[in-house]
């Protein structure tokens, strides 16, 4: 059989390589291996392909999934993504690397972290940030663990009812298993409910709430004594957060929030179902030391040089081992230079650009489909940016049907019965007409 | 590699613009209500696009790749990251689909998890596979959630503890802990293996399964795992197969044939996707068929995990198909036999006999400590591998021995390269041997010198703002 292309390995270099170990083949390597568990027979494999057929098949598959226009955020957005960012995450020396364990030959990558550490925290207001964590869902899971640990002995965390589903249900997972009750916040006229946080506090044991800048509604929160609430308790305020929209409307640091966490996806990284995304962490100084995740610092070299090196590391899994709180290693290093590189090309003035567009886009979009006459308004005069919700009078399944086949992904249902809409600078006024008039004519 | 001293915020001048935004064609919205607003504009930089460029490419050169040079990093299988695979990633037929968009959307993708579900079924023999979990130690803990949910629902309530080795991996442990589980160590044999007669009497009706590497950390195949598996088994206990060293493995044994019930791969060593620079990676869960219903309860992450990185293991596995799947663990054995063979003169071999994809040395022979010179660590020797153009393998770990020096070439790697590597590694025992300060001093040749650690984390400065 002809060789393979990632196998450098000729027979001469195989015969030349065992008879210095000393052994007759290869497979005398395995004869420690008990005999039973050496896998006999073919496996349950295709062929091999070559790579023109890889492409094709997977070219196929991919053209399997119809291109729509999608209308639709709920904890994913499609925001643009500059042409320059697949081209620099793409550079091998940085795609190829592992973390940066041998910080001599890895400046390139601790310096974009420590970049990407300084934009968090410009962005939430914090003082510090860790190096990224897996998703926003997984973020939020960690911060209740957090406020569990900054708190000692207390074992509930509160949930407003106005995060995303999945986030929801990712910490409730995690709250299971490391014995953390989950108690709920419900949402009074579209926002959080400062009483009902108030009733939960009162109940005792909280440990800390997680609540939405943005709720699930698109609705624009005020915080105004959530803090205040929280830390009488002594409890900690975790901010859920959209990254894209902290240009505009209050940082997490402004609400007084102890935690900032969210996921770092609206800031350029494509929708690709689902993930790779990157999950961020700000925090008050005073937390520094519970923070879970590797977090860069800078220091300098013996010849006095700016260097940047893994610091903090022991609050880390490799060195805490059980009496760890968090497990995190591999982390979403890749998607933070991704946002970072998105983030200096930005810069606050094309953040604040892409939020005027959306959210002009999106607010023409709901006064459009309100005078079709086909949905009512749940909560009219909430603020909003770029996301909204609308009770349709219409089934919902056929109103997505309708525009499904115009090739449209919108009107997502929530479990209350309203369709959700979201407008990112990517859709047009041609888009946006369209659809209105594909719903007008259904 | 060069030197390259900036920070992008180092480069802004108000007024620079990176972006190219569509015309606004909408009418105005309503402005936000003050108390909404943020008070104060976040300080990002502003630069223009070639600039940005320019300072990203200059950042990348200061770094070391698997492209760059040999990656002998132990436990971390720095096996070449193919291209193709990048390529299929980023078809906007992919790229371009929202999560939530319902089956009759995304079919193509759902293909994807259908044939990789069946193939890592194949390769590990196991019956199904979660594909949420981001990470190696996100899969693990989430076997864990799986162990524990197959206890509470048989109602037995009482297994909360997990017996590790003491060669784990560190995240075994911290995932048991986040898991809510207790950790029991048990001890290793002077040949490196698990010490089955310290096992018995750990298993009683508290322990809810035991986690294992096979090969573990040293790169030794535990020879006795079926007694393992039995034992833990007889007693009511689940076991997990951690995957980070499944890659000698690949086409000759499968985790499911061993007796294990649980385990997760580690996409981005294994299944050759990137690492880039520490993640995205992926760890696919995979159970025997008396777990299967435990699975879809567990929601770890946001959505279907890291799709991206689960296409490029997809094409990986299509690339090498049946016929090649088997050379992937013959050829990662073969190259780390052979450069322990080459070496053992040179460096500490605590134990002998043939390994797996890695093996372990402890430091030097001769450190050349004499009188008032200090000899030269495994630290020095890591330090003065990079002088020479080679990534350094993982040092200090496993922590069964105090100068662990762990050595892992993946099948990747040409006989030209790692007699390279050996005669580097013999070079610098030879200069350690002579005059230990080489070592000590290294790196000379990289962008920077050795940094002050204890500076960075007793003055922690974190961010731009805390430099100035």
């Amino acid at each position: 059989m002809a060789g393979f292309t990632y196998f450098p390995h000729t027979d001469a270099d195989i015969r030349a390589m065992l008879d210095r170990i000393g052994a007759g083949k290869v497979e005398d390597l395995y004869a420690d291996v008990p005999k039973e568990f050496l896998k006999k027979g073919p496996y349950a494999l295709p062929d091999a392909m070559s790579e023109g057929e890889v492409r094709e098949w997977l070219g196929a598959l991919a053209d399997m999934n119809p291109r729509m226009k999608v209308f639709v955020g709920a904890g994913a957005y499609d925001h643009y993504t500059p042409s320059v960012i697949p081209y620099i995450t793409s550079r091998s020396e940085f795609l190829t690397a592992y973390t940066p364990y041998q910080c001599e030959i890895s400046q390139g990558t601790l310096r974009y972290i420590f970049e990407y550490q300084s934009m968090v925290c410009e962005l939430t207001g914090m003082d510090i940030s860790n190096a990224s964590l897996y998703d926003g869902p997984t973020a939020a899971a960690e911060a209740m663990k957090m406020a569990v640990a900054c708190t000692k002995k207390k074992t509930r965390v509160l949930l407003s009812k106005g995060l995303l589903p999945h986030v929801i249900a990712v910490v409730e997972t995690y709250a299971k298993f490391h014995g953390v009750e989950i108690g709920c916040v419900p949402m009074v006229d579209g926002q959080t409910s400062l009483d009902a946080l108030k009733s939960e506090l009162a109940k005792g044991d909280v440990a800390g709430a997680i609540v939405p800048e943005i709720n699930r509604f698109g609705i624009v929160e005020d915080h105004a004594g959530f803090a205040d609430a929280l830390h009488e308790a002594k409890a900690l305020l975790v901010e859920y957060c959209d990254p894209s929209t902290l240009a505009v409307i209050k940082s997490p640091a402004e609400w007084g929030a102890d935690i900032a966490v969210g996921d770092g996806q609206s800031l350029g990284i494509p929708l690709c179902y689902g993930g790779p995304y990157v999950g961020f962490m700000g925090v008050k100084k005073d937390y520094m030391r519970k923070m879970p995740g590797r977090i860069v610092g800078q220091t300098t070299d013996k010849d006095g040089k700016r260097a940047f090196v893994l610091t903090l590391q022991a609050r880390e899994q490799h060195i805490k081992r059980e009496k760890a709180t968090s497990n995190i290693c591999s982390n979403e290093s890749l998607m933070a230079l991704w946002v970072t590189v998105y983030l200096s090309l930005m810069g606050p003035e094309g953040l604040k650009e892409v939020n005027r567009i959306s959210c002009d886009g999106a607010h023409y979009l709901k006064d459009e489909l309100l005078k079709t006459g086909q949905f009512e308004d749940p909560f009219p005069g909430k603020p909003f940016l770029k996301e909204f919700v609308l009770k349709p009078k219409k089934f919902p399944g056929l109103l997505q049907r309708d525009l499904e086949k115009a090739g449209f992904f919108a009107a997502l249902e929530t479990e209350e019965g309203y369709v959700s809409f979201c407008v990112t600078e990517k859709r047009t006024k041609a888009e946006i007409d369209e659809l209105v008039k594909i719903v007008k004519e259904g | 590699m060069k030197y390259y001293d900036k920070l992008v915020f180092e480069l802004s001048q108000k007024g620079r613009v990176g972006y190219s935004l569509p015309v606004n064609r909408f009418p105005a919205a309503p402005e936000l209500p003050n108390e909404l607003k943020r008070e104060v504009s976040p300080d990002l930089p502003e630069i223009s696009e070639p600039d940005v460029v320019r300072h990203y490419t200059n950042l990348s050169q200061m770094n070391f790749g698997v492209d760059t040079g040999f990656y002998p990093l132990g436990s971390c299988t720095m096996k070449y990251n193919p291209k193709v695979n990048e390529e299929v990633a980023a078809l906007p037929g992919f790229t371009g689909l929202h999560p939530l968009m319902h089956a009759g959307l995304t079919k193509g993708a759902l293909k994807v998890y259908q044939e990789m579900d069946k193939a890592l079924a194949a390769i590990t023999g196991m019956a199904a596979f979660t594909f949420d979990p981001c990470a190696g130690a996100h899969g693990e803990l989430t076997g864990l959630m799986v162990m524990r949910q197959y206890h509470m629902n048989r109602g037995d309530l009482a297994r909360t503890k997990v017996i590790v080795p003491d060669s784990a991996h560190g995240t075994n442990p911290a995932s048991a802990a986040v898991c809510g589980l207790e950790i029991v160590e048990v001890k290793s044999l002077e040949n490196g293996r698990v010490d089955v007669e310290a096992l018995k009497p750990l298993l009683d009706g508290t322990i809810a399964g035991m986690m294992m590497t096979n090969p573990n950390t040293l790169g030794l195949f535990e020879t006795q795992i079926k007694e393992i598996t039995e034992l833990v088994h007889a007693a009511g206990g689940l076991m997990y197969y951690d995957g980070a060293n499944m890659n000698p493995l690949m086409g000759v044994v499968r985790p499911g044939d061993m007796g294990f019930d649980i385990m997760h791969l580690n996409l981005h060593k294994t299944f050759s996707t990137p690492h880039g620079g520490g993640g995205p990676g992926s760890g696919p869960v995979g159970v025997a068929a008396h777990l299967v219903d435990c699975l879809p309860d567990l929601r770890v992450s946001g959505f279907h995990g890291n799709f991206g990185v689960i296409l490029r293991a997809y094409a990986y596995i299509l690339m090498l198909g049946k016929q090649n799947l088997k050379k992937v663990g013959q050829y990662s054995v073969l190259s780390a036999n052979y450069i322990k063979e080459c070496l053992k003169d040179a460096y500490k071999l605590p134990i002998e006999g043939v390994c797996k994809h890695e093996f372990v040395f402890d430091g030097l022979i001769n450190d050349g400590a004499h009188d008032e010179v200090h000899g030269a660590t495994t630290l020095d020797v890591a330090k003065r591998l990079l002088d020479f153009g080679f990534h350094a393998p993982t040092i200090y770990f496993p922590l069964l021995f105090h100068q662990a020096l762990m050595i892992e070439p993946t099948e990747t790697e040409s006989k030209e390269t790692i007699d390279a590597f050996i005669d580097v590694m013999h070079k610098i025992a030879a200069e350690a041997a002579e005059d230990p300060r080489i070592l000590q001093d290294a790196p000379h040749g990289a962008p920077i010198k050795r940094p002050d650690e204890t500076a960075a984390a007793r003055n922690p400065i974190l961010k731009f703002k805390d430099a100035r």
